[in-house]
């Protein structure tokens, strides 16, 4: 028998210093992205330094919140508790229109509507103490 | 498992355990390097390390072992790999996490955990998909190589999946785990153990069974290889080319030979998906064309490259890829239930999308 895990919510960000400017935009309802002031590189996720140039300082750019579905999974199985009540959900990966690449959830349709190349907006999903950017398509 | 495999590797070589001299692990083993050494009976480790991460370590810790013994830090080295994951839980029983904060000092699991991507076979998955997205990939082509695996396997008296037969309308049957990905798109859970000998080519001369040599031996991380270890690759300029592509070039220039020279290969396939990717990153294929290329039966044991004689991941069983290795010597010795006839030449290869390892087995002539 594999040990019950009593704590039912799902993983949370945890406290970290290279990535808490980009929780706490999104608890603000922001979509951020830290852009190189060397040379202006806008990349996700957080690092120390930037991946094309090294430099180490950034400013935080409000991104659009709109993007296209790169590729996606239907996941049918739940690995975890929390998310016993969603299966089957849609993991996906959204290249956002400023460039960088971000894994969300799809949401606000049945998951078998949910394409390659579709058009979606951020939403803000409050979950307790945090909130997690989460994608729905956008209606033409 | 661990010291029954160790003791069954030296007991086939002719070598006497008190002669072991090193020690390489796979970084998620349990089997701490002094506790084998103490339990063996070792009279003196002189090398030990650690490689990985998880499903890239083989052939990296038969590297650490060729590095060791040409540098004179060691003489006899034992690589082994002891895995319990289908009673003990482990990444296949997903990730549980006793408190809610994930991820963080560079592993960025936070910004992937919290959507539930939870199993390997989503990020897997996404793979899949976008391999479908570029290059028109089907279905029925992933189910190709989970055949093929299980046909090799259906020889092996030592296969979980033995007495278990497998074709298209059951593969295709079989439910979804991680669209696209199916049940038996998956590899399987396994409790066991693999242990390998390495030594130097005279002394290996001098030993009980046929000496197959390590022609060379390769790791590597390919540009932008990312933080962290599964997920985070999904953000990668390209996520259907890994760094095996960069293994390949390495390897394959060490080697001396090409992918047309390779008369088998044992190829990591946690998944159906990672073998395509493979397929072309290590040249078998043009890139995108890996699918036609398994489904054409290239990969069959009388193809062009017959893969993973003894079954693999998916179908022998997981012992996260050192089960590539053991059969990898076995079919160049002759000893594989799936003989390739005339095989002298053999690749390995270990756990992508991670930086990861590869190496190319050759009969001793």
């Amino acid at each position: 028998m594999r040990p019950v895990i009593a704590d039912l919510a799902k993983p949370a960000p945890p406290d970290d210093p290279v990535t808490a400017p980009f929780w706490a935009a999104v608890r603000e309802g922001r979509l951020t992205a830290p852009r190189c002031r060397a040379c202006s590189r806008v990349f996700l996720y957080p690092r120390v330094t930037c991946p094309r140039c090294l430099a180490g300082e950034f400013e935080w750019l409000d991104l659009s919140g709109r993007g296209r579905v790169y590729a996606c999974t239907v996941v049918r199985q739940a690995a975890h508790p929390a998310f016993v009540d969603d299966v089957p959900y849609v993991f996906a990966v959204i290249e956002l229109e400023e460039g960088p690449r971000l894994a969300s959830n799809v949401v606000g349709c049945p998951p078998e509507e949910v394409v390659p190349d579709q058009p979606v907006e951020v939403v803000f999903e409050a979950r307790g103490d945090h909130v997690v950017p989460l994608f729905r398509p956008i209606l033409q | 498992m661990a010291v029954e495999a160790v003791d069954a590797a030296l007991a086939d070589a002719g070598i006497s355990p008190g002669d072991v001299d090193g020690i390489v692990r796979c970084d998620m083993e349990n089997v701490s390097v002094m506790a084998l050494a103490d339990t063996i009976g070792a009279r003196n480790v002189t090398f030990w390390a650690d490689t990985g991460a998880g499903g890239a370590a083989p052939c990296g810790q038969i590297g650490l072992a060729v590095g060791a013994i040409l540098s004179g830090q060691a003489s006899t080295v034992v690589c082994f790999r002891s895995i319990a994951w289908a009673t003990g839980g482990g990444v296949g029983a997903g990730r549980r996490s006793q408190s809610r904060a994930v991820g963080g000092h560079g592993s960025y699991e936070e910004f992937f955990m919290p959507y539930g991507l939870l199993l390997p076979v989503s990020t897997y998955a996404i793979v899949a998909r976008r391999h479908m997205i570029e290059y028109g990939t089907t279905e029925e082509q992933l189910g190709s190589i989970a055949i093929t695996c299980r046909q090799r396997a259906n020889t092996n008296p030592s296969a979980q999946m033995y007495d278990r037969s497998l074709d298209m309308r059951t593969y295709l049957e079989s439910r979804i785990i991680s669209s696209p990905l199916r049940l038996y798109d998956c590899c399987l859970v396994t409790d066991g153990a693999c242990a390998v000998v390495v030594t130097s080519i005279e002394r290996a001369r001098d030993c009980a069974k046929k000496v197959i040599a390590i022609r060379a031996v390769a790791q590597s991380s390919g540009a932008n290889v990312g933080p962290g270890l599964l997920a985070p690759s999904l953000t990668r300029p390209s996520i259907t080319t890994w760094p095996s592509a960069s293994v390949a070039d390495t390897l394959y220039r060490r080697a001396g030979v090409g992918p047309s020279e390779v008369d088998v290969a044992q190829i990591y396939d946690c998944f159906t998906v990672t073998v395509l990717i493979q397929l072309e990153d290590y040249g078998f294929s043009a890139k995108g064309e890996g699918g036609p290329f398994a489904e054409s039966g290239a990969i069959d044991l009388n193809g062009a490259v017959p893969i993973n004689t003894a079954g693999g991941n998916l179908s022998e069983g997981y012992i996260h890829g050192m089960n590539h290795v053991i059969e990898g010597v076995r079919q160049l010795r002759g000893e594989s239930s799936a003989t390739v006839p005339g095989a002298e030449i053999c690749l390995v290869t270990s756990g992508p999308p991670p930086a990861t390892s590869a190496m190319i087995l050759r009969r001793d002539s």
